[in-house]
């Protein structure tokens, strides 16, 4: 890295009040992966295409490789490593866990993520939505049909909580 | 990939951003959803020394109806547009602003970044340029009010100067019986159309078409407005010998070039296919029929 001025982000991820001091120019991927060792939160293409980086910011979700830091400056951020709460699985985890809705896993924190949002939109996803709500997502292994159960899945075990 | 590096700057007000491009210089550069900017600088296509952050700037994310015309503030998201009123009442604006890359990209590019930007595969500027829209600049002499159609000057090139901003964009409601729609065919959702095409008609007397505009995008340098295929429709019926005409001229208008996306040709030829479809679309939606149009994808 150059000689840049750093400059001083801080956000409450999943809860939490961090902060770290980074160059303008990091990444909000970079800067939950290397700054805060929030290693969950996955780098795939680095163009904006696949998904794996999604986290949601503000309630709103972000590929995470097309954001600078300091942009999230004072942000809310949700990482797949919010998604569990005192040692047992989200129910979309459990979900995913149970129809075999990954195989490499690589894509899996951007979909879980893109799916919390999905539900908080539409709590009973029509397939039309559920097709929307992942279009940012690339998953090379499942063919995507498990991840479509996985999400209906998910969806009944949330209505039911 | 890293951009290279530049020093970031937090704007609260549109005085204050004004003052920071000021100060900074020409290589300085705004930043609202960067969307479209960000993945330039990864890939050092695009190497601003600074950039004035106006995100902060709450007042540029308001939506209003006044005197006839929707006012979007320049960092009106996509997805705010997708699930808007406006978007209810003009559907070419729910055409656009639901089919934009992903649910990711619409929750943070916005419509001023967008026209700012003028990537000529952007989807704003062709849909807006079917209706009647205005673009509100900020900079040290005070605001000004450029058409759509003076703003965007060329690829990547706007009627912008380095120390303004975009604030609002002014959209006219059009009027009883004018209906559009906005169609774009691209080979995945994340990605920028390979063509797409905008139509907006006013019917009189159901099937006579009395005003008409049609616009294409990503086939050409900006959007093109597509004037002798509107020329081959205003005041004619909306037949099939007529719409023929329209989207041979259409095709004529077109300018692709070859790319990943597709050779020059295959372009000209979905653009036309884009504008019959759009036309038949528009002219239900103005008879009053709801009709889903959009962006078409592999695995929509």
């Amino acid at each position: 890295m150059s000689d840049a001025k750093k400059i001083l982000v801080r956000a409450r991820v999943n809860g939490e009040a961090r902060e770290a001091e980074v160059e303008p120019r990091t990444l909000l991927v970079e800067f939950l992966r290397e700054h805060l060792n929030l290693t969950g939160t996955h780098v795939g293409c680095d163009t904006s295409y696949c998904g794996a980086c999604t986290v949601i910011l503000n309630g709103r979700t972000v590929k995470s490789c097309t954001l600078f830091a300091p942009m999230a400056e004072g942000g809310e951020i949700t990482t797949v490593e919010g998604l569990a709460k005192g040692g047992k699985l989200h129910a979309i985890q459990e979900a995913f866990a149970e129809c075999h809705g990954l195989q490499c896993g690589y894509c899996t924190p951007g979909l879980l993520l893109a799916t919390l949002q999905l539900l908080r939109k539409h709590p009973r996803p029509t397939d039309a939505q559920i097709r929307k709500g992942i279009a940012g997502n690339t998953c090379r292994c499942t063919g995507y049909q498990n991840v479509f159960k996985s999400i209906r899945m998910a969806s009944a075990e949330m209505e039911k909580r | 990939m890293y951009a290279a590096p530049f020093s970031y700057h937090r704007a609260t007000s549109v005085q204050e951003a004004v003052k920071l491009l000021q100060e900074l210089g020409e290589e300085a550069r705004v930043i609202a959803g960067g969307q479209s900017l960000i993945p330039l600088m990864k890939m050092r296509m695009a190497r601003p020394t600074a950039l004035v952050d106006i995100n902060p700037i709450s007042s540029l994310r308001e939506i209003e109806t006044s005197k006839g015309e929707l006012r979007f503030g320049a960092l009106v998201r996509h997805a705010d547009l997708e699930h808007s009123a406006a978007g209810a009442t003009v559907p070419i604006i729910h055409d656009c602003a639901a089919g934009i890359a992903d649910v990711q990209v619409r929750d943070q590019g916005t419509i001023g970044g967008s026209l700012a930007e003028a990537d000529p595969s952007g989807d704003w500027g062709t849909a807006l340029l079917a209706l009647e829209t205005s673009v509100v600049c900020f900079g040290p002499d005070g605001q000004r009010t450029v058409p759509l159609e003076e703003f965007i000057q060329d690829a990547f090139t706007t009627a912008l100067a380095h120390d303004e901003i975009v604030t609002a964009v002014h959209v006219k409601v059009p009027p009883k019986g004018s209906a559009g729609a906005h169609l774009a065919f691209k080979r995945s959702a994340p990605v920028y159309p390979t063509a797409s095409a905008s139509a907006q008609l006013t019917l009189e007397d159901h099937n006579r078409c009395k005003e008409v505009r049609i616009v294409l995008g990503c086939v050409g340098l900006t959007a093109i407005r597509a004037k002798e295929a509107e020329a081959a429709l205003r005041g004619k019926l909306l037949d099939e010998k007529n719409i023929r005409a329209a989207v041979e001229a259409a095709r004529a208008a077109a300018d692709p070039q070859s790319d990943m996306r597709g050779s020059a040709d295959y372009k000209r030829m979905l653009a036309g296919a884009l504008v019959k479809r759009a036309i038949g679309i528009a002219a239900r939606r103005a008879r009053g029929e709801s009709v889903e149009a959009g962006h078409e994808y592999v695995g929509r």
